[in-house]
């Protein structure tokens, strides 16, 4: 361990990583040409980034990434690549003076907080939007490719990806992916951890282009008829890293049964342990079923689906009467009341798709559950906190971090009867460290804190500004973006945005969301003076 | 035959001890002071030297060695010397070893280190210890004919029903045969009006269910099966066998070890044994814990003495039965003596195991009774053999007095030995042999 923090090598690396940013942004540049569309936005930013990134890259020849260096790495790759694709919204609101005009000057991600929020919910896979109008008469192909785009790049971790794809990072890449790596601790599937990080990215892409190709052969079947190739594409980059960001305003209810019913396995795979996908294809199948963290990520998700189905089927779930000022009206109301209440397949769809989404922090909507009743909607808003699993592309908590909590404190009360017994956590017959399970009560205890401290804060500033939200609306706001959901209830449910706040919060959020990814601690570290210290 | 012993220990020396009338022995010991005295002791040839070591090896003459058995107390050292042993001469190698990594690698390739036999002195004495659980009041359990038969040794008190009957009173069990009651350190072979006195120590031989009645007509009150609660104390090599081997046998053990960081280790070896880090004899805690409503403590402590106290302190807190690791072999009578219900010497275990390899005659499996007041041996009856084609009545009366034919397993069926059941070649027969007896007898069998 150094003594001191290396800050140019952390730099340095974001700086090459931010230049390779360029290359995915090929691909919405070729959209907007096929398209038809201005190229200019994605032009002018692949210049930015290999313009900043070869600068960065200046700072030092040979960097030395130790685990004080990787945790300033990641968390200023993550902060270096959100403002750069930022850039790509700006550009096709304002245009560029002397140069082009303006594309969609409407567009609300003109105003550059928007524009932030809306670019590190994407790298962040949250999907949480400040989107005014989400159709293609605001906004082009190009550019909404891009926020799609983003989801994907964050995903499975733009870190990760580039310990697999460039070499000078393989050295430090253990402390660089475990400082990123969702749940506690990282796997190495391989001895170099290269192939480890190319594994995982395999298994993501794999699964990605399956779940287009499934998704666009519905469309060619005529099973879901607004299924089209950019539709498919724009899915498929956007389930697999739980992120949520649709092309449509309707999400995913603008689509059919059938579409729906593809989506849930693919947000299912998307919230499991992606080194269990590496063990099953090679050769170990079994182990998928093994995995206590997976049969535990099932069950939850069986349960709470199963209670949500019935509640549904019964029409307890579901309003009577739709409240004046809501994203949805009364017509919208007793259509889908007659289409759940009585009906099977729709109350089971609609629950396991709702569950699945919010569990894995998807954030996908194949309805307007604020048309659900209050108890429904709690039980949203508990599974908000449970997450996919550890190594998964999901966020929140995660199932993992639960079920040793869950299983310490059963030892707390054994060992208050029995003082002098030895227990130690079992996590699949084996025995879990202390000290990790330490970490596993301050993370969960610091996201709690974090949660409620975040709520007054976000409720105070919109009592400020005169924007009426109740507290189970901030509520959902804070624990949609902190654990990269998305959409919450009310005003910033699955048809709606988190526009109306205030730009202080809606900057506020973006750190959420920011600390939310990399699950907090990598990031609160560096506010710490013990960090920089000698 | 010429048998080669490297450590001349406490098990060394037994054996050595044990072999020295009936075959050549040669001991090999690092300790020069040990091998003058063995010189003097034991009617063997000690030498001074490095067991390890070709040199040494060739001075023993190990290629005309029928047997090498390497018993020092170290692993390493007994692993190389036979395969060092066996590198240069074609003999048979028994390797003594505490560690199971070893015994599980050798089980896995029975060619690994060159070693022909291998003993785990810790895993032997946790096996013997969980024998005794299942069965109250017994002092020793051995299986033979892989479980089909079982030998047990019962101590019969003043309280038990069995007390002053005569044996065809207490045998009320078809497939049971008295081998012999022990009386003050004397072993007589029963008849049917041969009474059972206080005190007394029983011998059967017979299946498994009707050696578990008869403990239950020696001790009525003790319900034995899974419901026993077992407490071991201790949280040795041995300690932790006893747990491992109880729990999958479906028993929930409770261990007590005092270090911290052994007792979180054998915590994480053990999911289906409660640990408790504490100092077995702390009153407060004991009593706490309800220790003394236990049916039965294993005391695994390092130390002989603190195993005796923690075993009498148990004894009196309630605990039914107590059962004591005991090091020091000669200890065993002594402890036994004063409270302790079952002493379980590793080493005599261990020598146990080994005499089944000096047995000529084809011996498959070997229990001492009282250390060596008698043996009990599983025997597979070949065409030769004195017992094959006759009337047991017949072949018994060829046999000197002290023999016992307590049961015969046949393809893997049990058979209760009558006067005139005929045993066949190929026939398992488990026999109980007194040891005055025992060199004139195994031959024939």
């Amino acid at each position: 361990m150094k003594l001191r923090v290396d800050y140019r090598a952390s730099l340095r690396l974001v700086g090459t990583v931010l230049k390779y940013l360029a290359v995915p942004l090929c691909f919405p540049l070729v959209v907007a040409l096929y398209y038809g569309e201005s190229v200019l936005p994605f032009v002018v930013t692949m210049g930015v980034t290999v313009l900043v990134g070869t600068g960065l890259e200046r700072l030092t020849d040979d960097p030395d990434i130790g685990s004080r260096e990787g945790f300033l790495m990641v968390a200023l790759t993550w902060l270096a690549v959100t403002i750069v694709g930022a850039i790509p919204f700006l550009i096709e609101a304002h245009g560029i003076p002397f140069v082009a005009s303006p594309i969609h000057p409407e567009s609300t991600l003109g105003n550059p907080v928007n524009a932030l929020f809306e670019t590190m919910s994407g790298f962040t896979t949250t999907g949480a939007t400040v989107l005014g109008d989400i159709s293609f008469n605001s906004h082009t192909r190009g550019i909404m490719m891009w926020r799609q785009l983003t989801q994907w790049l964050g995903g499975m971790g733009i870190v990760v990806l580039a310990v697999a794809i460039l070499p000078e990072l393989s050295v430090g890449g253990a402390q660089l992916m475990d400082a990123e790596a969702p749940g506690p601790g990282i796997e190495k599937l391989t001895p170099r951890i290269a192939e480890t990080a190319r594994a995982l990215w395999g298994a993501y892409l794999g699964l990605t282009v399956l779940e287009i190709v499934l998704l666009y052969g519905l469309h060619v079947t005529g099973n879901a008829p607004n299924m089209d190739v950019y539709n498919a594409i724009a899915h498929g980059l956007t389930t697999m890293p739980t992120g949520g960001f649709s092309p449509e305003a309707r999400s995913i209810e603008a689509f059919s049964a059938a579409a729906q019913w593809v989506i849930i396995p693919f947000m299912l795979a998307a919230g499991t342990n992606f080194a269990l996908f590496w063990h099953v294809l090679t050769g170990d199948p079994k182990r998928l079923f093994r995995d206590t963290e997976f049969k535990s990520y099932l069950g939850v998700i069986g349960v709470i689906s199963a209670i949500l189905a019935g509640i549904l089927f019964l029409g307890d779930g579901l309003m009577s009467v739709a409240p004046a000022g809501e994203t949805y009206d009364q017509l919208y109301l007793e259509g889908i009341r007659t289409a759940i209440i009585g009906n099977v397949e729709p109350a089971v769809r609609q629950s396991v798709f709702q569950v699945v989404s919010i569990v894995t922090t998807t954030g996908y909507a194949s309805i307007d559950f604020n048309a659900w009743s209050a108890p429904t909607q709690y039980g949203l808003l508990f599974a908000m906190f449970i997450g996919g699993s550890g190594g998964s592309t999901g966020g929140a908590v995660k199932i993992v971090r639960w079920y040793v909590i869950v299983k310490s404190l059963r030892r707390e009360l054994f060992t208050t009867a029995h003082p002098e017994a030895v227990r130690p956590v079992r996590l699949a017959g084996r025995a879990v460290d202390e000290r990790a399970i330490r970490g596993i009560y301050a993370f969960t205890l610091l996201y709690l804190v974090l949660f409620f401290i975040s709520t007054g804060l976000l409720h105070l500033d919109a009592a400020r500004i005169g924007f009426d939200v109740s507290i189970l609306e901030t509520m959902s706001a804070v624990a949609a973006t902190l654990g990269n959901v998305g959409p919450g209830f009310g005003v910033v449910g699955p048809m709606g945005s988190y526009l109306d706040f205030s730009n202080g919060s809606k900057l506020y959020m973006v750190l959420l969301m920011w600390v939310g990814r990399l699950e907090i601690l990598p990031v609160l570290v560096i506010f710490t003076p013990e960090y920089w210290r000698r | 035959m010429r048998v080669i012993i490297i450590g001349a220990g406490q098990v060394g020396s037994s054996i050595a001890a044990d072999l020295d009338e009936t075959h050549e022995v040669v001991v090999i010991d690092c300790d020069p002071e040990r091998v003058d005295e063995l010189n003097y002791s034991l009617d063997v040839l000690a030498l001074h030297g490095d067991g390890t070591s070709v040199d040494t090896l060739e001075e023993a003459d190990v290629e005309r060695a029928d047997m090498v058995i390497a018993s020092t107390d170290d692993d390493e050292t007994n692993i190389v010397a036979c395969a060092t042993a066996k590198a240069i001469s074609d003999a048979f190698t028994i390797a003594r070893v505490k560690n199971t990594e070893y015994l599980r690698t050798w089980q896995r390739s029975e060619k690994a280190f060159g070693i022909d036999f291998m003993v785990c002195t810790n895993l032997l004495a946790a096996e013997s210890i969980v024998r005794v659980v299942g069965l109250p009041a017994a002092r020793d359990v051995d299986p033979f004919a892989g479980g089909q038969v079982q030998m047990a040794e019962f101590e019969v008190d003043d309280e038990s029903p069995v007390a002053n009957q005569t044996v065809s009173e207490a045998d009320r069990f078809d497939s049971l045969t008295f081998a012999a009651i022990l009386r003050d350190g004397e072993v007589t072979i029963p008849r049917g009006d041969s009474v059972i006195g206080p005190g007394d120590r029983v011998v059967v031989i017979g299946s498994p269910q009707s050696v578990q009645g008869f403990a239950s007509s020696v001790s009525p009150g003790e319900s034995p099966g899974t419901a026993e609660e077992v407490v071991i104390v201790g949280g040795s090599e041995i300690g932790y066998h006893v747990a491992r081997l109880l729990e999958e046998r479906g028993f929930k053990p409770r261990l007590i070890e005092h270090d911290p960081d052994r007792a979180r280790e054998l915590a994480e070896m053990l999911p289906g044994t409660i640990v408790m880090e504490s100092d077995a004899t702390d009153v407060d805690f004991l009593e706490r814990e309800y220790i003394g409503d236990a049916d039965l403590l294993v005391s695994a402590l390092d130390s002989d003495e603190k195993n005796l106290l923690v075993s009498l302190l148990a004894a009196r807190l309630g605990v039914e039965r107590t059962v004591a690791v005991i090091d020091t072999t000669p200890y065993v009578d002594l402890f036994e003596a004063v409270g302790v219900d079952v002493g379980v010497s590793p080493r005599e275990v261990v020598a146990e195991e080994i005499t089944r390899f000096t047995r000529e005659g084809g011996a498959e499996n070997v229990a001492l009774i009282e250390s060596d007041k008698a043996e009990v041996l599983e025997i597979e009856v070949d065409a030769e053999s004195v017992l094959a084609g006759k009337p047991i009545r017949e072949s018994v009366a060829t046999l000197p007095e002290g023999v016992v034919i307590g049961a015969i397993t046949r393809r893997r069926e049990f058979i209760t030995p009558r006067g005139d059941t005929v045993i066949e070649p190929g026939d398992h027969v488990v026999v109980f042999v007194d040891s005055c007896v025992i060199d004139d007898v195994t031959p024939n069998l």
